[in-house]
């Protein structure tokens, strides 16, 4: 038991941690800015693509998405930090973090998007049309508001699951909180910094679990 | 011209390909032995808490909703660093293999817990109150009329939840699991050549682009059929 105290929740390391693992934690924030948004637009991008009248679009979007949804993400992000460089294309760590992440996580918010609009019934559609309004304003204000209303649980799920991914980005050496706390275990050979960031990512991210499960039960049933 | 059969060569050079091609079969097959390992404990242990959870035990149900929250907030390389790194020091050795097994199955129970227990709620009390006042018992009203119900409406939230964390076992890489990844970086630095790399992708798309299309056709089948 005082193995077990030392070893996973040794204060005094924690403390010695603490000032590399918040510089870690401002670039976990630094690279959710980033990506996020760049997700949400992508995503957004993919669904509306998706809506194309030509058949060979549609299914290609489809093969598209399912592509990057079968590639693990890591797998992903490694091929375009240490395998493009043999094709001469040399990013840097967050470069290819923020290509691999596009691709990645706009496919899966495209999926979501593609749900949400697909929920909002066809007679939404004819009656803003019939009412004057152009395809595109049908689209923007009047399909898209209440299909991201009908999937936000989804969205704000998906995007939890975005923050957590951003920690494989330590296996490029991009200095984010878990990079940084196994930097410090290493140093430290003690794996109390990896509890610290674990504790870290816990309280930011429990209370929107929490949230998601709420707001999922309340939509669904 | 010669800029596309530099390309070509750096990424579809045959030679590499044939020599390489067991190593990355091998790391395929370790590859869905874990993700079948963790498929199976996963959804068991899952669905077990769940029903764990309808004896409405107080002290048990807090344990299992803590359990629960912490694995779905944490992210999944956290834990599997602070399993690998952590439990030799208190004098538990595990093999990488086991420690990506472990971490993961407990991962993909919570959410398969949330999802059943979801599906548990949405059957409406009176079932339960008609089972029972029938004579049924608590078990019996469980399995033969909640369960039943409950689950299909679960599976295709379990079955896209099943396939994300499947494919997590890419992260094993990062604790020496020679699974397809792993296979493919270390034969890209021998090579000098990311050919390997390519063959990995490409395995990992083999491998999961129809659990990908199974999971979409899930969906519409079950969609709207929400009881």
């Amino acid at each position: 038991m005082e193995a077990l105290v030392q070893q996973f929740f040794n204060f005094e390391i924690m403390a010695r941690a603490l000032p590399l693992v918040l510089t870690g934690l401002r670039q976990t924030i630094v690279l959710c800015l980033l990506v996020i948004p760049l997700g949400l637009a992508g995503g957004l991008m993919f669904a509306l693509v998706s809506l194309a009248r030509s058949r060979v679009v549609r299914w290609s979007m489809v093969v598209g998405i399912d592509f990057f949804r079968a590639i693990p993400p890591l797998v992903l992000l490694i091929f375009v930090y240490s395998g493009l460089p043999f094709a001469g294309i040399r990013l840097s760590p967050l470069t290819a973090v923020a290509v691999a992440f596009f691709l990645n996580t706009s496919s899966y918010y495209g999926e979501i998007y593609r749900a949400g609009i697909e929920s909002v019934g066809g007679g939404q559609w004819d009656a803003a049309r019939s009412t004057g309004l152009s395809a595109r304003q049908t689209v923007v204000s009047v399909v898209l508001p209440q299909a991201v209303r009908n999937v936000l649980p989804d969205l704000v799920s998906n995007t939890v699951e975005v923050i957590k991914l951003t920690s494989i980005a330590s296996v490029v050496a991009l200095p984010e909180l878990l990079y940084s706390a196994d930097m410090a275990r290493s140093i430290t050979f003690n794996t109390s910094p990896i509890v610290l960031a674990a504790a870290i990512y816990l309280v930011v991210l429990w209370p929107i679990v929490r949230f998601v499960s709420r707001l999922e039960r309340r939509i669904a049933w | 011209m010669q800029a596309w059969s530099r390309f070509v060569e750096a990424f579809f050079n045959w030679a590499l390909v044939k020599q390489y091609a067991p190593t990355i079969l091998k790391g395929a097959i370790t590859t869905i032995e874990i993700a079948l390992a963790v498929v199976v404990t996963g959804i068991v242990l899952g669905f077990a808490l769940a029903v764990a959870r309808t004896w409405r035990i107080l002290p048990i149900n807090v344990i299992i909703v803590a359990f629960v929250d912490v694995l779905r907030a944490l992210p999944p390389l956290v834990l599997v660093l602070l399993v690998f790194f952590g439990l030799p020091n208190v004098g538990v050795n595990l093999p990488s293999f086991a420690v990506l097994w472990i971490v993961l199955s407990f991962v993909l129970a919570a959410f398969a817990e949330e999802i059943f227990w979801a599906g548990i709620l949405s059957v409406p009390k009176g079932q339960w109150e008609a089972a029972r006042s029938t004579g049924f018992s608590f078990f019996a009203t469980l399995s033969y009329i909640v369960l039943p119900q409950a689950v299909r409406l679960t599976v295709p939230p379990i079955t896209n939840r099943t396939v994300a964390i499947t494919k997590n076992t890419a992260l094993g890489t990062v604790i020496g699991v020679p699974e397809i990844l792993n296979q493919a970086t270390t034969a890209q630095s021998f090579a000098g050549n990311a050919t390997p790399l390519m063959m990995g992708a490409v395995a990992y798309v083999v491998l999961f682009i129809p659990v990908v299309a199974f999971g979409r056709w899930i969906e519409t089948r079950f969609a709207w059929r929400r009881a």
